[in-house]
Order: structure tokens, then C-alpha cells, then sequence
């Protein structure tokens, strides 16, 4: 069975390259379904399969800038990326991504950080986990009373409006974002994306997790929108992220390759799904999605007081993270097939 | 309101030019020590792939972040025909709800 090995030049290290195309495809479909790097479910994949921890990150972030490529450009076509929304909440990501980083050394010479940095990402990881729900629940609420009153349900309203009220800013300039059908000041997206920025900094994460229910509650952007533009920076900063940690000699790119053909199905396949799966249908896996990592960091979490459990929560956690990638892949695909199956039976029909 | 437009455009623009050094500063430092590719058991592409890490990490940061879209484009096409021999309609949705 030796030709399922494959030898990484660079680390010099033999991996099970089947497992690593398995890991781009789960990776592939969910970062192309939720619109998010996904490095938080990479990291324990390549650990498992005896990668090198100091490739890991450059290898996950390669792979990622093709990933998100593939996804932009299949969710551009379906009208999903607001071109004009992503560039300018980039410049805020960037200044907001620095001013995080700049503050976090500053508190690690103060010591102690690692602990509320843990802790920080579980509060806001509840807090995302909870608008989500809270969403679902208010439209919900909306729908029934709709019924109530003998009114036909809105297929565009949604739950939470907070950005309604946001867009009553009228700071000039105000700009007109065609794809996300949003109208606001400049300064909405700018602010947004530089408390994203800010947040994912101080967390030392990508920011996917973050910026997509930001674009959905604070800007307005439809599920769809906020999915595909969010890719679109997610694959801007990933290539710079790539160029970055390559040139620090820490990428391995035939591990990336590999797993790339895996991401470029993947990622389809969590493309194409969102043509089948309702915005709210997104929404609610996508708050599944935040409660099973928030489970996994509080495991990472519990042996700082309880020593013994070390072991256990590593592995638990690690367990946790695969099998919610397995889960939810699973889930996009079968949704996917689905509705490619009536898609298909439907043109069929016509014909 | 076009004039104001151009401008933050350009504001936005060289901003992102010039601040691309700052992009994922707060990322786990890669620690200082230098790793070397061991290239004596390796032969072929392994071996010149290998030598060049060693020689240059430029050049291979130059190769790799070529590398990485242009083979994300083509697994994207190969992708994308696949689909379409399916059935699938890759060029529109029809759902326009939040």
C-alpha cells in the first residue's frame, strides 16, 4: 500500500495523500457553502495526519487562496459577489486586522492573553450562535403572525433588521452596493469590516467566522451576498497570506496541490448548494457550525483547570471538529444532489 | 457623487496597496529557525522543487503564488465542465430571498 504515501519534499515527511484530498473536499464544500477560509477545521485534519505543525498554517492558507478562487468565481457567476462591497471592506479588514495584532503584542508582554483571548472567542462565538437563532426565531415569530392575520408570508423578510437601522446613517458619501441591493454610507462597511478586522486580529484567526453574519446583520447583505463576498476577501488575503508565510519557508505546496483537487469539488459542490438551500437554511447550519467550534475551543479550554484532562479534550476536541466537517459536508452534499436531481428532472420535463 | 466615488476608490485603492504587509500580521508567527529540505533521497521535480526552496525562497514564494491559482482556475474549469455534462445550471439562481 505503499503508493498511498506520498513523500513532501520540502518537510520530508510521508503522509496518506487520500486523507489530504478527503480534507479539502469537506473543507472545499463548507468554505464554499458558508463562505469562510475554515483553518480552524484544517489545523487538527493535517495534525492528525502527521503533518508537520510548522507547515501547517502556510500549507492550510495556500490551499485556502485556491479554494476561495474556485468558489468566487463560481458564486460570481451566480451573482453572489458585490465586487465594490468586498474591495472596500477590505482596506477596513486590513487597518482593522493590524490595530488587533499591534494590541495583542502589546497585551502579551503584560502576560496571560492566551487565556482571555480563549475566552473572548467563546463570548463572541455565543454571541454570533445567538443572533443567528434569535433570527430564525423572530422570523419565525413573523411568519406566524403573518398566518394569524391571513397575510401571504414574505419570502424577503427576515428576522433581526438591525442594518435597517444602520442604514438610516446618512453620513456622506452614500454608496449604492448593486449585488447586495444595499444603499448606505461608505462608512457602514468601512466600520464593519475594520471591527471584523479588529476582532479576527485579536483572535489570530482568518475572520470568515465573523464577517459573514457581519455582513448579514450590520450591512444588510442577502445570505448569498454575504457568503460569496466574503470569499472574495477570504481569497485576496489568503494569497497574500500564502506569499507571506511561503517566503518564511513554511508552505508545503504538493501537500496544498493535493488537497486542492479535493477543495476544487468541494468547493462546487458548497457552491452549487447554495442555489438549492434558502438563506435562512444557510443561516441555521451555518450557527450549528459556530456552536461546534465554540464546543471545541471550551475543550481546548478545560485542561488549563483541570490538568488530567489534557489528553481527553485534546483528542474530543479534535474528534468534535472532524466529525462536524463530516457532518455538515454530508448534509450540503445530499441538499446538493437533491436539488440537482429536480433541477435536472425539471428541464427534462420541459423538453 | 461620481467625483466622491473615484476618490474613495483611490483612497481605497492605494491603501490596499500599500498596507498589503499588515494582512494577517496577528497570525502565528512563524518562529525564526531556518528549515532545510533534505534533498539527498529525492530525485526529478521532488529534487529541483526541493533545491530551489534551499537556493531561494523567493523564487519558490514567486512559483508557489502562481501556482496556487492557476491550479485552483483549472481544477475550477475541470469542475465547472463536469457539472454542466451533468445538467446542472451554473450560470444563474433563481432565489432572490435573504
Amino acid at each position: 500500500m505503499d503508493w498511498l504515501y506520498i513523500l513532501m519534499p520540502i518537510s520530508g515527511v510521508t503522509i496518506f495523500w487520500p486523507g489530504l484530498i478527503i480534507l479539502g473536499i469537506g473543507v472545499g464544500i463548507i468554505g464554499g457553502f458558508f463562505g469562510m477560509g475554515g483553518a480552524w477545521m484544517v489545523t487538527p485534519g493535517l495534525n492528525i495526519l502527521g503533518f508537520p505543525m510548522a507547515f501547517a498554517i502556510g500549507t492550510d492558507i495556500a490551499h485556502m487562496a485556491g479554494k476561495s478562487l474556485i468558489s468566487t468565481m463560481r458564486h460570481g457567476k451566480f451573482g453572489n459577489v458585490d465586487y465594490r462591497l468586498g474591495l472596500i471592506m477590505l482596506v477596513g479588514t486590513i487597518i482593522g486586522f493590524e490595530v488587533g495584532a499591534q494590541m495583542i503584542m502589546w497585551l502579551e508582554r503584560l502576560g496571560k492573553v492566551e487565556l482571555y483571548v480563549r475566552w473572548m472567542y467563546i463570548i463572541l462565538l455565543t454571541l454570533i450562535a445567538w443572533m443567528v437563532f434569535a433570527d430564525v426565531a423572530k422570523k419565525k415569530k413573523k411568519e406566524r403572525e403573518s398566518m394569524a392575520r391571513g397575510e401571504e408570508i414574505d419570502k424577503l423578510a427576515t428576522g433581526i433588521e438591525w442594518h435597517k437601522t444602520l442604514h438610516k446613517l446618512k453620513i456622506p458619501p452614500m454608496v449604492h452596493f448593486k449585488e447586495a441591493q444595499v444603499y448606505c454610507t461608505v462608512w457602514l462597511p468601512i466600520f464593519v469590516s475594520f471591527l471584523t478586522g479588529w476582532l479576527a486580529g485579536i483572535l489570530g484567526i482568518g475572520g470568515g467566522l465573523i464577517r459573514m453574519p457581519a455582513l448579514i446583520y450590520f450591512v444588510g447583505c442577502p445570505t448569498h451576498v454575504a457568503v460569496g463576498t466574503d470569499l472574495f476577501e477570504v481569497m485576496i488575503s489568503g494569497l497574500y497570506g500564502a506569499a507571506t508565510y511561503t517566503y518564511k519557508g513554511r508552505t508545503e505546496l504538493v501537500a496544498a496541490i493535493i488537497m486542492l483537487v479535493g477543495a476544487a469539488m468541494g468547493a462546487q459542490v458548497g457552491t452549487v448548494a447554495t442555489k438549492y438551500i434558502k438563506g435562512y437554511g444557510i443561516r441555521i447550519a451555518f450557527g450549528l457550525a459556530v456552536i461546534g467550534c465554540g464546543i471545541s475551543v471550551v475543550m481546548k479550554l478545560l485542561p488549563r483547570y483541570i490538568p488530567s484532562w489534557k489528553v481527553a479534550m485534546d483528542a474530543s476536541s479534535t474528534v468534535l471538529i472532524l466529525g462536524l466537517v463530516a457532518a455538515l459536508s454530508l448534509y450540503i452534499l445530499v441538499r446538493m444532489l437533491q436539488g440537482a436531481k429536480q433541477e435536472i428532472t425539471a428541464k427534462k420535463g420541459q423538453a | 457623487m461620481k467625483k466622491h466615488w473615484k476618490s474613495i476608490m483611490a483612497w481605497m485603492g492605494m491603501l490596499t496597496l500599500l498596507l498589503p504587509e499588515l494582512v494577517l500580521a496577528a497570525a502565528e508567527k512563524a518562529s525564526l529557525m531556518v528549515i532545510v529540505a533534505d534533498t539527498r533521497k529525492l530525485t526529478g521535480w521532488e529534487a529541483w522543487w526541493a533545491n530551489l526552496y534551499n537556493e531561494s525562497h523567493l523564487y519558490f514564494t514567486i512559483v508557489t503564488v502562481i501556482s496556487i491559482p492557476v491550479i485552483g482556475l483549472l481544477f475550477g474549469i475541470l469542475a465547472d465542465l463536469v457539472m454542466r455534462n451533468i445538467g446542472i445550471d451554473l450560470s444563474s439562481r433563481e432565489l432572490a430571498e435573504h
